[in-house]
C-alpha cells in the first residue's frame, strides 16, 4: 500500500482525477472548473463594458447583448463563485476541524461533477442556437416569451449543478458535525469553518425552492404545464418568489464563506486572537437566519402592498447590524496586532470599505418608498457588484494566495500578488463606483445601449477602463499562477509562519490520509496554543493505527453524464423524434450507475501502520 | 464494532444503524435531507395553494367537483398502513430478526405498490372522465406536479427497497446495511407525512370548496 508515493503518467493522472473521492482532489477540481467559468464570465463582462464604452455602439448587437448579460450574472453565480468556495471549503475546512475526509466522499465527486456537467451544459447553449436571454433572474414573463432553446439550457443546466451543490452542502454539515477532532468543540471551530457550516446550512434550505422554481420553468417550457401563462390560469409572480426565496439566502450563501476566509485572514496576520470569537459567530448565525427573511425586497415594485413591503424593508435593515458586528471586529482584531501586510492581508482591509459601501447602498435599496426610484437602475448593479466582488470575489483572490501554498506545496509570488491586488482594487472602485451616479441619473440596468449627451457618455467610459484594470489583473494573477507552478519551490508545514489553526499542522499540501494521528485540540486557534508552549507539531489524541480510507470510483462521473444525457433529450424533445429516446436513455444511465453503486459493497481499504511509519518523510505526524 | 463483523442476537447493538461513522454520517445526512424535501414540497405546496381552481374558463373542472373522498380514503389507509408495517420492519431489524423484517418490508412494499396503483387509476380516472390534465389549466398543472411529485417519491422509495431487499436476501443483517435498511424506512415515513398534508390540503380542502 505504498504505492501512491509512485509518479504517475498523464493517462493515469487523469484517471485519478475523473475517478478521485479525495477532498482535497475534488477542492482541485472544483479550482479549476470554477477558474475557467470564472475567466469565461470575465470575458462577457468585458463584452458588455466594451459594447457600453461609448453611446450608440455597435459592437454586439442588442439580443447578442441579452445572452452576454444573462451568461455573465448566471455564469459567475452558480459556475464561478459557488464552485470556487466549494474549492476552498473542500480544501480547508476538513483540516480545519481534524478530519481524514469528508464525510461523504462518493457524494462529494458525485456534487462535483453534476455541477461541472450542469455548467458544461448551460454554456454548450452558445453552440448550439443561442444562449439564455432573460437576465440571470430569468424573471417568467420574460423567459416564457424568449424563443429558441436558450432558456431551456437554463432551467435544465441549472438543475443539474443546483443538485450537485445541495449534495455538497449536506455533506460538509454532516461532516462538521461527525467529524470534528478530539477536543474540537464547536465554539473552537475556526470561523471559516463556522461560516461553511452556516452557508452549507443555507444551501439545505434555499436551494430545494430553486429546484421547484426550475421544474416549473422546465415543464412550461417543454412539457405543455401552465404554470406562467396567464390566459390558462397561471401566475408569473410565483416565479419570483421561489427564485427570491432561493436568491437572497444564496448572497449570504457567497458571503459568509468569504467572511470566514477574511477573518482567518485577520487573526493570522495580525497575529493577535481573533477579536470577539463568540459575537462573530452568534452574527454568522443571525445572518444566516435573517437571510430567509427577506427575500421580498426584490419585489417591492411587484405591488405585494405596503404591508409586506413594510415588515421586508426592516427585516432588510436588521441584516446591517450582525454585519455590523463583524466589521467592528474585524477592525477590533487589527487594532494592537503585529500587523503583516501580505497579499491576501491587503484583500482583507480593502474588504472592509468596499464591502461597507456596498452595505450602506443596501440599506439604501431596503427602504422600500425610495426602492422605487433605485429599481432596476445602475445603482442596483453598482450595489450588487459591491457587495459581490468586494466581497466574495476579494474572498476568494485572498484565499486563493492564502491557501494556495495548504493546497499546491508552493507559494504563489508575493510581488506579482500584490501588483494583482492594486490593479485589481484601483479597477474595481473605478468600474463601479461611477455605476451608482450612472443610475440616480437614470440609467436603466441591462440595456445594450445608450444616447449620447445624456450625460452618461463619461462615467460608462470610466466604468469601462476600470474593468480593463481588473481583466489585467487576473491575467497577472494567471501569470503567477503558471510562474510559480514551474518553479514549483517547495514549502513546509506553515509557509506563512504565522498559521493557527490546525492546517498549518501538517505537510503542504497533505498526505492523502491528512493526519497520520489525529490531534488533540485544546482550544480556539490549536497550533498557535501548541506554537506559545514552544511546540512546532500537535499533540496526538490517538495511538498510531491503521487508516480507513474510501475507494475511488467512476460511479460519480457515470450518474452525472446520465443527466447531462437525459437534459438534451428534454430539450429536444418537441423538435425530434429521437428526443425521448434521449432522454429515456440519460435517466437510464443514472438509475442503473444508482443502483451499480446500491448493489456493490464499497468497503474501503486500510492503510497499515507499518506503511505509515514508513511514511515518516512525509510528515502527517498528527 | 466493524462493519465486516458477524453477529449473533445476543451480540447484536442496540442502535446498529448508528454503530460506525458511516452510519452515523448516513443517518444525520438523510435527516438534513429530508430537511431538504421538506422545504422541496413546502414549495410545491405554496405553487398548488396559488394556483387551485385558476383555469382558463367556466367549462374547467374544479376541485370541488373532481375529488371523490372514497378512492383516496382507501389510498390514504394503504400507505399509512405501509408506514406502519415499515416501523415492524425496523423493530425486527433491530432484533436482529432478518427473515421477518424481510417479511414486513416485502408487505410495505405490496402496499406502496397498491397506493401506486390506485393513484395511476385515480390519474386516469381525471383525464378521461373531467378533462383534468397537465396541461388543460394551471389548477392541473399544479395539482399534478404536486401530487406526482409524491407518487414519484412513492415508486422511487419502492425501487429502493426492493433493491434493498433483493441485494441483502443472501447474507443476512451486519453494520454495513442496516443503516441503509434504516434509512430507507425513514424515507417511506416521510413520504408517508407528504401525503397526509396533500390528503388535508389538496383532497380535504378541495372538497370544501
Amino acid at each position: 500500500m505504498s504505492t501512491y508515493a509512485q509518479k504517475k503518467g498523464f493517462g493515469a493522472t487523469v484517471w485519478d482525477y475523473l475517478t478521485t473521492v479525495d477532498h482535497k482532489k475534488i477542492a482541485i477540481l472544483y479550482l479549476i472548473a470554477g477558474g475557467l467559468f470564472f475567466v469565461l464570465g470575465g470575458l462577457e463582462a468585458m463584452f458588455i463594458r466594451i459594447q457600453l464604452a461609448v453611446p450608440n455602439n455597435d459592437f454586439v448587437s442588442a439580443g447578442l447583448y441579452n445572452e452576454i448579460l444573462t451568461m455573465h450574472g448566471t455564469t459567475m453565480i452558480f459556475l464561478a463563485a459557488m464552485p470556487l468556495l466549494f474549492a476552498f471549503m473542500n480544501a480547508i475546512m476538513p483540516l480545519q476541524i481534524g478530519a481524514r475526509d469528508v464525510a461523504f466522499p462518493f457524494v462529494n465527486a458525485l456534487g462535483f461533477w453534476l455541477f461541472f456537467f450542469g455548467g458544461i451544459f448551460l454554456n454548450l447553449s452558445w453552440f448550439l442556437g443561442g444562449a439564455p436571454d432573460a437576465g440571470w433572474t430569468s424573471y417568467a414573463s420574460l423567459s416564457m416569451a424568449s424563443e429558441g432553446h436558450g432558456i431551456d439550457f437554463y432551467a435544465l443546466g441549472l438543475q443539474i449543478s443546483g443538485a450537485g451543490t445541495l449534495m455538497g452542502g449536506i455533506n460538509f454539515l454532516v461532516t462538521i458535525i461527525n467529524m470534528r477532532a478530539p477536543g474540537m468543540t464547536y465554539m473552537r471551530m475556526p470561523l471559516f469553518t463556522w461560516s461553511t457550516f452556516v452557508a452549507s446550512a443555507l444551501i439545505l434550505f434555499a436551494f430545494p425552492p430553486l429546484t421547484v422554481g426550475l421544474f416549473l420553468l422546465i415543464f412550461d417550457r417543454m412539457f405543455g404545464s401552465n404554470f406562467f401563462d396567464v390566459a390558462n390560469g397561471g401566475n408569473t409572480v410565483i416565479w419570483e418568489h421561489l427564485f427570491w426565496i432561493f436568491g437572497h439566502p444564496e448572497v449570504y450563501i457567497l458571503v459568509l464563506p468569504a467572511f470566514g476566509i477574511f477573518s482567518e485572514i485577520f487573526a493570522t496576520f495580525s497575529r493577535k486572537r481573533l477579536f470577539g470569537y463568540s459575537s462573530m459567530v452568534f452574527a454568522t448565525v443571525l445572518i444566516g437566519f435573517l437571510g430567509f427573511m427577506v427575500w421580498a425586497h426584490h419585489m417591492f415594485t411587484t405591488g405585494l402592498g405596503p404591508i409586506a413591503n413594510a415588515i421586508f424593508a426592516v427585516a432588510t435593515m436588521a441584516i446591517a447590524v450582525p454585519t455590523g458586528i463583524k466589521i467592528f471586529n474585524w477592525l477590533f482584531t487589527m487594532w494592537g496586532g503585529s500587523i503583516k501586510f501580505t497579499t491576501p492581508m491587503l484583500y482583507a482591509v480593502a474588504f472592509i470599505p468596499s464591502f461597507v459601501g456596498g452595505g450602506v447602498t443596501g440599506v439604501m435599496l431596503a427602504s422600500a418608498a425610495a426602492d422605487y426610484q433605485y429599481h432596476d437602475s445602475y445603482f442596483v448593479v453598482a450595489h450588487f457588484h459591491y457587495v459581490i466582488v468586494g466581497g466574495v470575489v476579494f474572498g476568494l483572490l485572498a484565499a486563493t494566495h492564502f491557501y494556495w501554498p495548504k493546497m499546491f506545496g508552493t507559494m504563489l509570488n508575493e510581488t506579482l500578488g500584490k501588483i494583482t491586488f492594486w490593479l485589481f482594487l484601483i479597477g474595481f472602485h473605478l468600474t463601479f463606483f461611477i455605476q451608482h451616479f450612472l443610475g440616480l441619473m437614470g440609467m436603466p440596468r441591462r440595456i445594450f445601449t445608450f444616447l449620447p449627451n445624456q450625460g452618461l457618455d463619461a462615467g460608462n467610459l470610466i466604468s469601462t477602463v476600470g474593468a480593463f484594470f481588473m481583466a489585467i489583473a487576473t491575467l497577472i494573477l494567471l501569470y503567477n499562477i503558471v510562474v510559480t507552478s514551474v518553479k514549483n519551490e517547495k514549502v513546509g508545514n506553515d509557509p506563512w509562519e504565522d498559521g493557527r489553526t490546525l492546517e498549518w499542522a501538517i505537510p503542504s499540501p497533505p498526505p492523502f490520509y491528512n493526519f497520520k494521528q489525529l490531534p488533540l485540540v485544546r482550544g480556539l486557534d490549536p497550533l498557535w496554543i501548541e506554537k506559545m508552549e514552544g511546540k512546532k507539531t500537535m499533540t496526538p489524541a490517538e495511538p498510531l493505527g491503521d487508516i480507513h480510507m474510501p475507494n475511488n470510483s467512476f460511479t460519480p462521473f457515470m450518474i452525472s453524464l446520465g443527466l447531462f444525457v437525459a437534459a438534451f433529450g428534454a430539450l429536444y424533445r418537441e423538435d425530434y423524434h429521437w428526443g425521448v429516446m434521449v432522454l429515456i436513455a440519460g435517466l437510464g444511465i443514472t438509475l442503473l450507475s444508482m443502483f451499480v453503486r446500491s448493489v456493490k459493497d464499497d468497503h474501503g481499504f486500510h492503510i497499515h501502520k507499518e506503511d505509515l511509519l514508513n511514511d515518516d518523510d512525509k510528515g502527517g505526524k498528527a | 464494532m466493524h462493519v465486516e463483523d458477524k453477529f449473533t442476537a445476543e451480540t447484536w447493538p442496540a442502535a446498529p444503524e448508528k454503530q460506525t461513522l458511516e452510519g452515523k454520517n448516513k443517518f444525520l445526512g438523510f435527516w438534513l435531507f429530508l430537511g431538504g424535501e421538506t422545504v422541496l414540497f413546502a414549495s410545491l405546496f405554496a405553487t398548488y395553494l396559488a394556483l387551485k381552481d385558476k383555469v382558463p374558463n367556466a367549462e374547467h373542472t374544479l376541485a370541488k367537483d373532481l375529488f371523490e373522498l372514497p378512492i383516496v380514503f382507501v389510498a390514504t389507509m394503504l400507505l399509512l398502513t405501509s408506514s406502519l408495517t415499515s416501523v415492524y420492519a425496523m423493530y425486527h431489524m433491530k432484533n436482529f430478526n432478518f427473515k421477518k423484517m424481510q417479511l414486513w418490508l416485502g408487505l410495505t412494499v405490496l402496499l406502496g405498490f397498491a397506493f401506486l396503483l390506485l393513484e395511476i387509476y385515480e390519474f386516469n380516472h381525471y383525464v378521461h372522465e373531467y378533462h383534468h390534465t397537465f396541461t388543460s389549466s394551471a389548477f392541473g398543472s399544479a395539482f399534478y406536479t404536486l401530487v406526482g411529485f409524491h407518487g414519484g417519491h412513492v415508486a422511487f422509495g419502492l425501487l429502493w427497497i426492493v433493491t434493498l431487499m433483493v441485494r441483502n436476501a443472501k447474507r443476512g443483517l451486519d453494520l454495513y446495511n442496516a443503516p441503509k435498511f434504516y434509512v430507507a424506512s425513514l424515507y417511506w415515513h416521510f413520504i408517508d407525512v407528504v401525503w397526509v398534508f396533500i390528503f388535508t390540503v389538496v383532497y380535504l380542502m378541495g372538497m370544501v370548496g
